[in-house]
């Protein structure tokens, strides 16, 4: 097993250096000089050349890299251009934020999805499980962005239950557990949550449904175990699958909240790819995607790593 | 291996497509037409298809004519049937006419994606060795990237437009479908029929395309379907968050940013866009899982 976990955290060393590598090049595919944004109009051509040499884009393009790889290795992933605050202070309060939101709503899709894929793996080829299927494809095809607007047209403007943007008074500084912080959360995380749920309960449905064909639940019910007691043995095989769908929704949210944070303006990593979008600021596009990216590389390995330790059927290779 | 150049008497070239190949694909073809499901979303599709091709036929209104005194009208009204928009044009025309653009950058992205993606896989399945680990690794670089995130990263650097979109979407549909054509690719390589088809002095190129493209072609295209609904919902979310289609075109996506502004006074008005790429995206995928079942042998 060790050896096992060795090999996979090896195996993550080359795409993580692929990963950096984009991360990189997406700057220099950027049109126009990436400069453009800080050097004022009409500067001198000796200002300009002094500005590259300050940035380091004077150089050969893979010492740029090797140099800022360097930096980033050491943590600096270089200055904001709008902010002029170093780029990880930002980027980290914006990663807690998201993970808050992507963390709830993968809890929600689990939910919903193993209640959704149980029951339409135990019925599977019946009209209710068409019906459960038909559902869970909603969830994967609707676009939550405007899943979004209708839920804050329902909960915010006509019940005016919910409020419909931001997250609170204090912002992320004074986000707790609270009903002050977490009505915030709901509408966002609820929003967020039909995607994973909708693959979570296609895959437990496929699960179950496969489980449950085995010969040893014919054995199972042959020697008398209750339907319940049966169940146990379904949930203990098919959950190192569903555990790893769901590890890999959460990771996939990390990088799929922006819409949904630009709709609900919540100050997550979303909102601030958005903003460095919109104002140039390709330092901080460049660390945001970089940081998310390994998170994701990071997330994925630990699901990997994981379901081999859970599941010994799963060879390792 | 060495291939013995024995010319086997009788054995003509192969010539045309294989007989059981065709009967697969018309009995696919068979119990599509027999499922009603299918069927019906087919219609609907075809309902705003048509209507996206003979738009200035069939729109009420000119799409881009903006009106200040007739701003935000509520759905019903005698002359615009879905109410206007935020600068007093007619949202039913503009729906027509969004279909043109939100079909066109939701359905290329995967046509290139499957076109290129495909031949990768099946390049790096069938050679294998070095040329796989080459083509595969790069591939396994861009899966490293959640999805959403890579064609916002590519299109938020390029700039909006049509041509960013469509570039970016298929960037980020090409690595998941090389991979499941490399490993029906990988599969095919082994089989005896692909070994036998070798020893008879088959070309490489005659092997792939009569033996190895026709197997991986129907996984691929089972796994692309599933992919169309998911990119007309993310080309619409790239305009959506201004980094796709510019104003003022009308598109799904950028109709419903801009209208987001105006959920609070007309929120009829504004969730309506949102609905097109719901109702277009679900028929893409409930036609995708049917043609999912058909495929299905074993059933």
């Amino acid at each position: 097993m060790l050896i096992y976990v060795l090999r996979r955290i090896l195996y993550t060393v080359p795409i993580a250096i692929g990963v950096s590598l984009v991360c990189f090049a997406l700057i220099h595919l950027a049109p126009g000089d990436p400069l453009s944004s800080i050097i004022p109009e009409g500067a001198s051509p000796e200002t300009v050349a002094q500005i590259r040499t300050a940035y380091g884009f004077d150089r050969p393009l893979p010492v740029q890299y090797l140099k800022w790889l360097g930096h980033v290795v050491t943590g600096d992933f270089g200055t904001s251009i709008m902010t002029r605050r170093p780029v990880l202070s930002e980027v980290l309060p914006a990663i807690a934020n998201t993970l808050t939101l992507a963390a709830a709503a993968v809890t929600f899709g689990f939910l919903l999805g193993c209640a959704f894929g149980v029951v339409s793996g135990y019925v599977a080829g019946t009209p209710t499980d068409r019906a459960v299927t038909a559902v869970s494809i909603t969830g994967v095809s609707i676009p939550h962005y405007w899943l979004g607007m209708v839920l804050i047209v329902v909960f915010a403007v006509n019940l005016n239950l919910l409020p419909a943007t931001g997250m609170g008074e204090g912002g992320s500084g004074s986000f707790g557990f609270g009903w002050d912080s977490l009505q915030y959360l709901i509408l966002p995380a609820l929003t967020l949550s039909v995607i994973p749920a909708g693959i979570i309960a296609r895959s437990v449905r496929g699960t179950v449904a496969e489980v449950r064909k085995q010969d040893y639940m014919q054995t199972l019910y042959a020697k008398g175990l209750p339907g319940r007691r049966v169940f146990v043995h379904v949930v203990k095989n098919a959950l190192p699958a569903v555990l790893a769908v769901m590890g890999l929704q959460l990771a996939q949210l990390l990088g799929g909240s922006i819409l949904v944070e630009t709709v609900f303006s919540w100050p997550g990593t979303g909102f601030l790819l958005n903003n460095a979008i919109f104002t140039r600021d390709l330092p901080m596009l460049q660390g945001t995607i970089l940081v998310l990216a390994m998170f994701f590389v990071l997330i994925n390995l630990l699901v990997d790593i994981l379901q081999t330790a859970v599941d010994p059927r799963i060879k390792r290779a | 291996m060495s291939q013995p150049a024995i010319a086997v008497a009788g054995a003509a070239p192969f010539k045309g497509k294989r007989p059981a190949t065709r009967s697969f694909w018309r009995n696919v073809l068979r119990r599509l037409l027999q499922d009603r499901f299918t069927m019906i979303c087919f219609g609907v599709l075809m309902l705003i298809i048509l209507a996206a091709i003979f738009a200035p036929l069939i729109a009420p209104h000119d799409p881009y004519r903006t009106s200040m005194a007739r701003r935000l009208i509520a759905p019903g009204d005698a002359r615009h049937w879905l109410g206007t928009d935020e600068l007093g044009r007619d949202l039913l025309s503009r729906l027509i006419y969004g279909g043109r653009l939100s079909l066109f950058t939701g359905f290329t992205p995967v046509l290139l994606a499957t076109l290129i993606g495909g031949a990768l896989g099946v390049i790096a399945g069938y050679v294998g060795g070095a040329v796989n680990m080459l083509i595969m690794r790069v591939i396994d670089v861009f899966y490293a990237f959640p999805s959403v995130l890579l064609a916002v990263a590519i299109s938020g650097v390029l700039g909006a437009g049509i041509g960013n979109t469509i570039l970016s979407l298929t960037l980020v549909f090409i690595p998941p479908i090389a991979r499941v054509a490399e490993s029906v690719a990988t599969q095919m390589r082994a089989q005896d029929f692909v070994e036998a088809a070798r020893a008879t002095g088959a070309a490489n190129w005659r092997i792939v395309t009569a033996h190895v493209v026709p197997n991986v072609t129907g996984p691929i295209l089972s796994y692309a379907s599933s992919l169309i609904s998911v990119s007309i919902v993310l080309a619409s979310g790239l305009s959506f968050l201004g980094l796709g289609i510019t104003p003022p075109e009308p598109e799904w996506g950028l109709m419903l940013n801009t209208l987001r502004q105006a959920i609070y006074v007309a929120p009829l008005n504004a969730i309506i866009p949102g609905a097109m790429i719901f109702v277009t995206s679900m028929c893409f995928n409930l036609m995708s899982d049917g043609l999912r079942s058909a495929m299905d042998v074993k059933q």
